[in-house]
């Protein structure tokens, strides 16, 4: 090599070495490389020279050149590594810090039992069934077989609402039964729904409340007889309770829509005040049932020589606090944001059969 | 009903234990609500002999006794006066629980002198209120004889919830004749020997009623008896009463009490030198006054039944007898009174005075038509044997409504329609021993319905009669068939609505309450527009806070939010889901979702600036319920229209057309936040779900996906335009000018103020254009913004700010 050349290579990899920062590397980028850089003006210097030594000294310049933006990339690159860690070692997160929070809101415990209710009956094929708080007469008590005077109707503590010129008062209804007359009327055997929904009474104390909610269940067909009303009930109470097994008490009882009737016990262990389903000795009473009265199917439009089916009735919040462990339903009414967040669920949490309820 | 197990005893001969006989109850129908057995809350008392009794050395109202117990002698301290030697009374041992006093025994030294036991009191015991001195027993009880036993309180007392089709088992008789009938021993045969008449009733009996048809009292039969003597009861029948309740009185009176718990037959006795010319039942005078047994005075009227004489009222028909003619000590001469009462009739007259008898509650239900002179007989046996004198033939008026009916039971009924077994002997067995008379019929066999039973109607009551006694448990469950293998969906689309609202704005951080139905008269009145909706006032509300149906769920919620701010919440958001009430028909009743924040946006937070909830906050509620919903969110117009409790300013309608309102949200007016007593800022949303239309797409499959490999291009424009313009009419200005080729068009500012000149506002829209086909050239893309310009322009006044 050329020794002006190799002083030359020699001089500026050393300054590129040395170069301790990128402006001073692009100094040496322009004092080599640059036009008026020390390799270009040697490349000046070709032109005069013979063709032989022309070629021999370009291409070695050419070499140079390469070598020279090379080590200057490299360089830059390792110049750029030593200050990125000098930069991160300044920069830092106390991450321990809270970071941004949502606000969550929560799904009140009736509506999350409604779901669950709903899924457990949507899969035995029973629609939900609604109907109006303000009834009339009619559909609250005569077509349950409640004739105006039956003694049944004074248990029952009805809200009523100012009489009307015709000498009619309507009520709120005491119980979601009505539901059954409305769906009745308005469809054909076979039937298969739930009713739940708010229900009234004029009670207020320890454990009423003028408002709860009920749920119904109605079935209707040729065949239906009381072991299948057992059968889907102890079926009900395990999905809902969330038991391979749970024993049930069935009592002889009267209620006027039905006949035979029955009310269901649920065995439970109290501990501490805390009630436990599924397991103990002690009877917990958790709803009224029976066939449906023939005077209700025929008040229903349903012929009872040829139909028969069974209904039930229980209370929503009943069972809701029975499963989650609610002491107080007063304070299911009361808005409390304290209480919705504590006993509320979290609004991805839905319940499904596959997934499980609760 | 309460009862007692030996008085059920008198009438069921069985050796089953009073646990079986309690869970035999349950199984058919009696529900049990409690059971108390004294003997077993009273084991540690028993009988003891005080063998001395002397003065205390160092008080002169205390004395020490040494008595003799179960267990040897002990000394004891006593304060009662009537310690003495030789006395037979009820000891305890220290260590024992005492119920009257409710604290536990110890041993003790008195005044010096140790004293290891307690003779006790019957009110410490929780018999009586006696405390005036301890209990002093007749001596013929040896030592260690269970109190309970000494003192006749060794009989467990039953008490079970009848309902209200089983007037029959309002009367220990028909409560045994269930349990014979369920195999719990057997019925014991009614004595019915009638007693002998020694002379004619100086008292006629009369209906005196204008219309026979109305029936208030189809029958009155009367007994006069002569030279009783009305002392106190034997002590058996104070103990049966007392046990279940009943105060003893006299003998005339506890007789009826006994017969009527016995047998379901309340009856009436009078002091018959207190009446005057015969007795009658008729209905009351308007206004007619009586002085009754509980010491009132009542005002009647003419629907109710009477029992008179000829100076008027003695008794209310089937509910209380009158003070004025009632038996005393004194009593000798005595007019029985054994009648039918029209239930409906008793209950109403019961129910509009306001009294509760047990003979109310018995005659409501109805008494055994065919028991009015048997009860007769067997009261007057019971008078003759514990009052003595003489018994007059019996005076009959009237006659016995005719009760006789029968159903045929088919013989796969009871298979049929409560899914068991039941071997055709057996099922006659059961109804047999109810006292149905059973034969054989063509269809099945013919029951006929004993007189006692009026609730039995029809086949099913005896399919219940056969499976109750039988025992409900004993049904083998039968499995329901699917309808589908694998369920279908059930929910209608408005189900699905209300669970998709709720659990959309749980998740924008909204916590659901569930509040009454009802509300305040003024919030009722503030919410729809002023006054209040008469057809949605409660005539018998529970409390004057709760007095009206709700016509919007934001009330309930604002009162909610101003409880919890009470408490100390500062940032606040509910909501509620549920039915709201334009009037008493079913269509007037409308499903809302509804929702109310109020404060800061959040609690404080290192990282988030607070800010107050603002209009924009709610209106985002809406619209994520609303879409949410499956409501057309590109077709909604809003209109700055509001209901009157919210900020006139502050506060617009979500529509669908014209027509449709779907919600409305706003700031809630300060005047309305006032009267909650709620400080702001709050702002709520309303959204009738139900008025959100059904999307009309049936199937799954969504359109194609067309997305373009060209990139968009964005420009911003700022329009001044008057304040007054809304900014609605800007964007779809904006939209219109190029539908083709216009993607997006977003306000992402808005200024007025400062330097600006007044009235005027800019508003800053940023415009996406997305190309189809081929890259958008410059001058393309000038025309398409030219077009913008001028279509803003046109549309609302814009001009371009410079």
């Amino acid at each position: 090599m050329n020794t002006t050349n190799q002083s030359l290579e020699t001089e500026i990899l050393s300054a590129i070495a040395a170069a301790p920062d990128e402006a001073s590397l692009e100094q040496l980028r322009i004092a080599s490389l640059g036009k008026k850089g020390s390799i270009s003006e040697q490349m000046k210097t070709l032109a005069a020279l013979e063709p032989e030594e022309r070629r021999t000294l370009g291409a070695e310049l050419n070499q140079l050149k390469s070598k020279v933006a090379l080590a200057i990339a490299e360089k830059k690159r390792a110049l750029g590594r030593v200050s990125l860690e000098q930069r991160l070692k300044q920069e830092g997160s106390d991450v321990t810090l809270p970071a941004r929070t949502e606000v969550l809101g929560s799904i009140h415990p009736v509506s999350h039992t409604w779901e669950e209710v709903v899924q457990i009956w949507g899969d035995l094929g029973f629609a939900v069934a609604e109907g109006p708080h303000i009834e009339d007469d009619f559909h609250n008590f005569g077509a349950l077989n409640m004739p105006p005077e039956h003694p049944a109707r004074q248990e029952h503590d009805t809200f009523y609402f100012n009489e009307k010129a015709d000498g009619t008062r309507m009520v709120l209804r005491t119980h979601t039964s009505p539901v059954q007359i409305r769906t009745m009327l308005s469809s054909k055997p076979p039937i298969r729904i739930i009713a739940p929904g708010r229900t009234f009474r004029c009670d207020s104390d320890q454990t009423h409340t003028p408002m709860f909610h009920q749920i119904e269940g109605l079935m209707i067909d040729e065949q239906t007889h009381l072991g299948h009303l057992k059968w889907v009930l102890s079926e009900f109470c395990k999905a809902f309770f969330e038991l391979d097994q749970v024993k049930m008490r069935f009592r002889a009882s009267h209620f006027p829509f039905t006949e035979p009737s029955m009310e269901v016990d649920i065995n439970c262990s109290w501990e501490g005040g805390q009630v436990k389903i599924g397991q103990g000795d002690s009877w917990l009473e958790i709803l009224g049932s029976g066939m449906v009265h023939p005077n209700v199917l025929k008040a229903g439009g349903i012929d009872p020589d040829r139909y028969q089916g069974w209904a039930f009735g229980m209370g929503l919040d009943r069972i809701a606090m029975l499963k989650y462990g609610i002491p107080d339903l007063r304070a299911f009414f009361e808005a409390d944001l304290r209480w919705l967040r504590h006993y509320g669920f979290s609004a991805i949490d839905v319940p499904t059969l596959a997934g499980g309820l609760s | 009903m309460k009862f007692t197990l030996s008085w059920l005893k008198e009438h069921l001969a069985t050796d089953a234990t009073l646990q079986e006989i309690v869970n035999s109850l349950i199984g058919i129908g009696l529900e049990v609500e409690d059971v108390i057995d004294r003997a077993e809350k009273l084991a540690p008392f028993k009988v003891a002999k005080v063998k001395k009794a002397e003065k205390h050395p160092n008080a002169d109202r205390l004395s020490v006794c040494l008595v003799e117990t179960a267990e040897g002698d002990v000394q004891v301290v006593c304060g009662a006066p009537n310690a003495r030697t030789g006395m037979t009374g009820i000891f305890v041992h220290p260590g024992t629980h005492i119920p009257g006093t409710g604290i536990d025994l110890e041993r003790g030294v008195i005044r010096g002198v140790e004293s290891n036991g307690m003779l006790v009191s019957e009110r410490e015991l929780m018999i009586s209120d006696d405390h005036e001195g301890i209990i002093d027993l007749p001596d013929h009880f040896p030592v260690g004889t269970p109190a309970a036993v000494a003192l006749g309180l060794d009989d467990p007392m039953i008490y079970i919830k009848v309902t209200p089709n089983r007037p029959d088992a309002l009367g220990v008789r028909g409560i045994a004749r269930d349990l014979a009938a369920k195999g719990i021993g057997t019925l014991v045969p009614l004595e019915t020997r009638s007693v002998q008449p020694s002379f004619k009733s100086p008292l006629d009996v009369e209906l005196r009623f204008e219309r026979s048809d109305a029936a208030p009292c189809p029958l009155f039969i009367g007994r006069y008896f002569k030279g009783v003597g009305n002392a106190p009861s034997p002590a058996w029948l104070k103990q049966r009463l007392t046990a279940i309740g009943l105060r003893p009185i006299s003998a005339l009176v506890d007789i009826t009490n006994y017969i009527t718990i016995t047998y379901n037959r309340p009856l009436h006795v009078f002091d018959a030198d207190k009446l005057d010319g015969p007795v009658h039942a008729r209905l009351a005078e308007e206004g007619e006054q009586i002085l009754a047994l509980d010491g009132r005075t009542y005002t009647l009227d003419s629907t109710m039944t009477v029992i008179a004489d000829a100076k008027g009222a003695q008794g209310i028909a089937g509910i209380i007898g009158g003070e004025n003619t009632s038996c005393t000590p004194q009593t000798v001469n005595v007019f029985l009174e054994v009648a039918l009462f029209d239930p409906l009739r008793t209950a109403a007259t019961g129910r509009k005075l306001g009294i509760n008898s047990d003979a109310r509650y018995r005659f409501e239900r109805g008494v055994d038509p065919a028991f009015v002179a048997p009860g007769a007989e067997i009261a007057s046996r019971m008078i003759l044997d514990l009052c003595g004198g003489e018994a007059s033939d019996l005076v009959v008026a009237g006659a016995a409504p005719d009760w006789r009916r029968s159903y045929t039971l088919r013989k796969s009924r009871v298979k049929s329609l409560a899914g068991i077994d039941v071997p055709i002997p057996e099922q006659k067995r059961i109804l047999a021993a109810l006292g149905f008379d059973v034969a054989e019929a063509v269809a099945g066999f013919s029951c006929k319905v004993p007189s006692w039973r009026p609730d039995i109607q029809g086949e099913p009551d005896l399919v219940e009669e056969v499976c109750r006694i039988v025992g409900l448990d004993n049904i083998p469950p039968q499995p329901l068939a699917r309808p589908h293998a694998v369920a279908r969906p059930v929910l209608s689309s408005l189900q699905k609505k209300t669970i998709v609202a709720r659990r959309r704005l749980a998740a924008r951080g909204l916590s659901e309450a569930v509040t009454w139905s009802f509300l305040p008269a003024s919030h009722a009145a503030m919410f729809a527009g002023g006054k209040r909706n008469d057809a949605l006032i409660l005539a018998n509300p529970i409390s004057s806070e709760l007095t009206d149906m709700r016509p919007s769920l934001v009330p309930n919620l604002l009162a909610a939010a101003s409880r919890n701010y009470a408490r100390g919440f500062d940032s606040i958001a509910l909501f509620e889901v549920g039915e709201v009430y334009a009037g008493d028909r079913p269509q007037d009743e409308a499903l809302r979702a509804a929702g109310l924040r109020r404060g800061p946006n959040h609690e404080r937070h290192w990282l988030s600036r607070q800010r107050p909830v603002d209009v924009f906050d709610a209106k985002a509620d809406a619209l994520a319920v609303l879409e949410a919903c499956g409501a057309p969110v590109q077709s909604l117009q809003v209109a700055a229209e509001a209901p009157d409790w919210l900020h006139p300013g502050r506060a617009g309608t979500i529509r669908l057309g014209p027509k449709n309102p779907l919600a409305v949200f706003g700031e809630v007016h300060p005047l309305v936040l006032e009267a909650f007593e709620l400080r702001g800022p709050a702002v709520a949303f309303e959204i009738t779900l139900s008025s959100i239309p059904v999307s009309r797409s049936k199937s799954s499959a969504r359109a194609a996906f067309n997305a373009s490999d060209l990139m968009p291009v964005s420009r911003d424009f700022a329009f001044v335009v008057d304040e007054t313009v809304a900014a609605d009419r800007i964007l779809k200005a904006v939209r219109g000018a190029d539908k083709s080729m216009i993607g997006d068009a977003t306000i992402f500012d808005v200024f007025a103020g400062g330097t600006f000149p007044p009235g005027k506002k800019s508003v800053a829209v940023a415009v996406t254009l997305q190309p189809r086909d081929r890259t958008l050239t410059d001058a393309e893309i000038e025309t398409i913004s030219q077009k913008i310009i001028s279509e803003v322009a046109r549309a609302t006044g814009a001009t371009l700010r410079s």
